[in-house]
């Protein structure tokens, strides 16, 4: 991990999905993205997001792939993390209505429900607030989107459902440096969602950077 | 909290919520099943949807007669099988088919000319839908067509059911031919190329502009093999339907596993080589040359 923490390198898992979408937002906000699909690739990152798709999918290529494992361990020892819709599902330490051997990064103290909202018939755009960012609620596309059915006490609520059927449904989480959203900000051009999650990896470069200073110094004296 | 506004509660849909729906399907194989049994395999090798049929194209090619669109019960069996997206096809024109298959919750739906068509000059207004559409195309002006009408996906034609990967060339290359030639052309130059391209002024506009279509673009139409599925995504398309290819092959479990990977990792000819090892046999297939005009799928439709 050695980039500049202005410009920190952001992996996005490109086994499946809406990968493109993810870096442009992301390259837009003045991240260096890259795509992930092998081991030795997550291991240059400082971010990693994991974009829409399908979960079955990517999950049964990650782990033929040898990446779960190092997902799980990355995530697991504090690399931010964001994960939009299928991503959010990979992040969730528990599954409902999910095949049973569906495997998972996990890393959210959260259990999240598959296609909670229905089918694709049932796919919507709603306005959504979120906890902790500026400039009023933002467009939320919900497609065949789970949501996250309970938090444990370590994560914190940052958006819900107003309105409609699932009014009051929790739909945008974060704990500590992983993030997750039901919905994808990706589809909509308004990137105050990853300049949120951009901002999160360079405050842990930045802490790591200051931690090792610290090291040194604590060496020469 | 702020109280429930007509912007706050949901829109269905809506061209963001279609075509946003096939973004996330990029990378990824949707494939044909006939049974729940089949689904299953497909959903456990990684397909990203399925798409539900009564007989795969090979069979609808073998057997003749008029190809409609599947039984409900046995749509229904299917979208009960599987987790992922269940896709289903209705004959060009019949938008009573698709009324059907959109009360029955599929979540695309695949006005497709693998069917017999039912109509001869209207293709369906997609439009007039929520469940969004995936439809075939063998060049630009035709996508174009299709994407006025209210596709939110688009997948070249190909020849289905033949196991040759021939014609799903031919139309990949015509499509990236097509917008590449438009990138090159000014504004004024535009209002000839929609005329001779068929397809609405402003659509070709945004082609011109994007250097792409303004929906994904998968490729189908006699795709067999990993190395088949690699070869299209190396050609611009961003993701696969088999039709035949699987069920039709030797071990249809490991062949579907295989093109999944292969999909991704399209551009690690390492990959696609361990990958294609010991797969069985094959679909037997077709040499398209020798299919007489009337038995061409993909001259159906306008």
């Amino acid at each position: 991990m050695t980039s500049a923490p202005d410009r920190p390198v952001i992996g996005v898992l490109a086994l499946q999905g809406d990968v493109r979408e993810h870096v442009a937002a992301l390259r837009a906000e003045g991240a260096d993205p890259r795509p992930v699909r092998r081991p030795e690739e997550l291991a240059d990152v400082d971010g990693i997001v994991l974009p829409g798709g399908e979960s079955t999918t990517m999950a049964k290529l990650a782990g033929r792939f040898g990446l779960l494992e190092p997902l799980r361990a990355a995530v697991g020892s504090g690399l931010p993390a964001y994960g939009t819709c299928a991503g959010m599902i990979l992040l969730a330490d528990r599954l409902l209505d999910a095949p049973p051997d569906q495997a998972t990064v996990g890393g959210l103290d959260v259990t999240v429900r598959r296609n909670a909202f229905g089918r694709q018939v049932d796919s919507f755009e709603s306005r959504v607030e979120l906890a902790g960012l500026d400039g009023g609620p933002l467009t939320a596309v919900f497609i065949r989107a789970p949501w996250v059915e309970d938090a444990g006490n370590g994560v914190e609520v940052l958006g819900r459902v107003v309105g409609g059927p699932a009014d009051g449904r929790i739909v945008a989480v974060r704990q500590r440096n992983v993030v997750a959203t039901s919905f994808h900000p990706e589809l909509t051009g308004d990137r105050r969602v990853h300049a949120l999650f951009v901002d999160i990896v360079r405050r842990r470069l930045a802490e790591r950077a200051g931690a090792d200073a610290g090291d040194e110094r604590g060496l020469s004296s | 909290m702020s109280t429930p506004t007509e912007q706050t509660v949901g829109a269905t849909g809506t061209d963001r919520v279609k075509r946003g729906m096939a973004e996330q399907l990029k990378g990824g194989v949707i494939m044909d099943v006939v049974t729940p049994e089949q689904a299953r395999i497909a959903e456990d090798a990684g397909a990203v949807a399925v798409m539900a049929l009564e007989r795969v194209p090979a069979d609808i090619r073998a057997q003749g007669g008029i190809a409609r669109m599947s039984d409900p019960d046995m749509v229904q069996g299917i979208i009960d099988a599987v987790s992922i997206p269940v896709m289903a096809k209705a004959r060009i024109g019949h938008f009573v088919e698709a009324q059907v298959l959109q009360s029955l919750g599929v979540d695309y739906i695949d006005e497709s000319e693998v069917l017999s068509p039912a109509d001869e000059a209207h293709h369906i207004d997609k439009h007039a839908f929520t469940v969004p559409f995936v439809c075939g195309a063998t060049d630009l002006g035709e996508a174009l067509r299709r994407i006025s009408e209210g596709a939110a996906m688009i997948r070249s034609k190909g020849e289905a059911g033949t196991g040759n990967v021939v014609e799903a060339t031919r139309h990949m290359r015509a499509l990236r031919a097509g917008i590449k030639r438009l990138a090159t052309l000014d504004e004024s130059e535009l209002y000839v190329a929609a005329k001779e391209l068929r397809a609405p002024h402003d659509l070709v506009v945004e082609v011109a502009r994007l250097g792409a279509l303004p929906v994904v673009l998968f490729t189908a139409g006699g795709i067999a093999t990993p190395a088949d599925a690699a070869m299209m995504m190396q050609l611009g398309a961003q993701g696969v339907f088999v039709g035949s290819g699987i069920f039709k092959s030797g071990d249809p479990a490991q062949r579907a596993a295989a093109i999944v990977q292969a999909t991704t990792f399209f551009d690690d000819p390492d990959v696609i080589a361990k990958v294609s090892r010991g797969l069985g046999e094959a679909m037997v297939g077709i040499n398209v040359s020798t299919l007489p005009e009337s038995e061409r799928y993909a001259t159906r439709g306008w």
